[in-house]
């Protein structure tokens, strides 16, 4: 079975469908909040990595009582020297992330925009990138 | 209609790749620890023992013995380790391919769930909290495993785990390290955490862990017995140090020597 396509509706429940290469039937996998928050907690994605995994990825993604200094992404700036750019509104955006998680977030972003020889980082490519790799509330 | 394929029908094509997904979580630990000497897990089974001082001031002696050491504070949901080590708040270094642990006293490297967390708050997931027992444990199991293989300890001669009370982080770390670990434990000398460690070195034997020997702490009449020497003699290990309540630093290189 191929992996088709992932969905995150928002409401904490997945939607993922996968083809069978030699009949054609499709299945699609539907989990609820907690089967979700399951395989949430493993640190695996359903459909495969399209994007390497950050460090402490699921603590900073789940931890709710994470405080805003617990982190400084060193002195080397996610993305700095791949080429990537930022457009003033995907900061803007960047910005409303907590501080707990913005780090990890832009610098997955920043993967993403390489893997795909994006140029500029902007709010239309962050849509895409969050339906894609499940990027919920990031 | 043609008859469903089952999971075992698929070819390895086909399959989810969730199995290699944890393939590659669990290599990334072994990469991140292969510098380490070895990794020593601190454990008790019983609570209030003095596991975390005890780790704390071993990794202290061992460091100043020259052997460059670490914590991983294992407790996620009690942890102390930073102020045992008198480790000053700072935000943690995060680099693409790794966070940078802080320095304590005498040199040592630890992380700790408590520099990731709110003053006074406790570990919270985001998540459904109805039947949140389910997700839960292995939410914590996941943060364990990154606190393992994502943080830069660089080379390590010794790698010291504070485990909580309880057998649940230890069963863990077997699974996510791929061999279960040495182990050193603590008790003080009263039946009652006799019984209770016992129970936990058994675990740990049937797993497959060295017993490194026994630590037995806050000797004195408070709490008499002499479930430390009892301990040693039936599992056939070191009764590696008596410590009073206030261990000397010479007592501290004393225990660092024999291990």
């Amino acid at each position: 079975m191929a992996f088709e396509e992932r969905q995150l509706p928002g409401d904490g429940t997945l939607a993922a469908t996968f083809k069978c290469p030699t009949c054609g039937r499709v299945v699609a996998m539907l989990t609820n909040p907690m089967e979700t928050q399951l395989v949430s907690s493993l640190g695996v994605e359903i459909g495969g990595r399209t994007v390497p995994a950050q460090p402490l990825e699921t603590v900073r993604k789940m931890v709710a009582t994470g405080r805003e200094d617990a982190f400084d992404e060193g002195s080397r700036e996610p993305g700095a020297g791949s080429g990537t750019t930022w457009s003033a509104g995907a900061l803007e955006r960047l910005n409303r992330v907590p501080n707990f998680v913005r780090g990890m977030v832009k610098r997955i972003y920043a993967d993403y925009a390489k893997e795909r020889g994006i140029a500029e980082i902007t709010p239309a490519v962050m849509d895409t990138a969050r339906a894609e790799l499940g990027l919920e509330g990031m | 209609m043609p008859p469903i394929r089952t999971y075992h029908d698929l070819t390895d094509a086909d399959r989810s790749g969730l199995p290699e997904q944890i393939g590659a979580q669990r290599k990334r630990v072994a990469e991140r620890l292969a510098k380490v000497g070895r990794v020593i897990a601190v454990m008790s089974g019983k609570g209030g023992v003095g596991k975390s001082y005890v780790t704390a001031h071993l990794a202290r002696a061992l460091a100043r013995a020259g052997r460059p050491t670490g914590v991983l504070d294992a407790d996620l949901n009690g942890p102390t380790i930073p102020r045992l080590l008198e480790v000053p708040h700072a935000p943690r270094t995060t680099h693409a391919d790794g966070v940078e642990p802080a320095t304590g006293a005498d040199g040592v490297k630890c992380i700790s769930m408590a520099m990731l967390l709110e003053d006074g708050a406790p570990l919270a997931f985001k998540g459904p909290s109805a039947e949140s027992f389910v997700w839960r444990g292995a939410m914590e199991a996941s943060a364990l495993r990154e606190l393992l293989g994502d943080v830069a300890w660089g080379s390590l001669d010794t790698l010291l785990l504070d485990l909580p009370p309880g057998m649940q982080r230890y069963v863990e770390l077997c699974d996510i390290l791929g061999a279960p670990p040495a182990v050193l434990t603590v008790t003080i000398a009263t039946a009652e955490s006799g019984d209770a460690v016992r129970r936990a070195m058994r675990a740990a034997v049937e797993r497959g862990s060295r017993l490194l020997g026994i630590v037995e702490n806050m000797v004195g009449d408070e709490f008499p017995g002499t479930a430390g020497d009892d301990l040693a003699r039936e599992f056939g290990v070191p009764l590696l140090a008596r410590l009073p309540w206030r261990p000397t630093p010479d007592a501290w290189a004393g225990l660092a020597g024999r291990l």
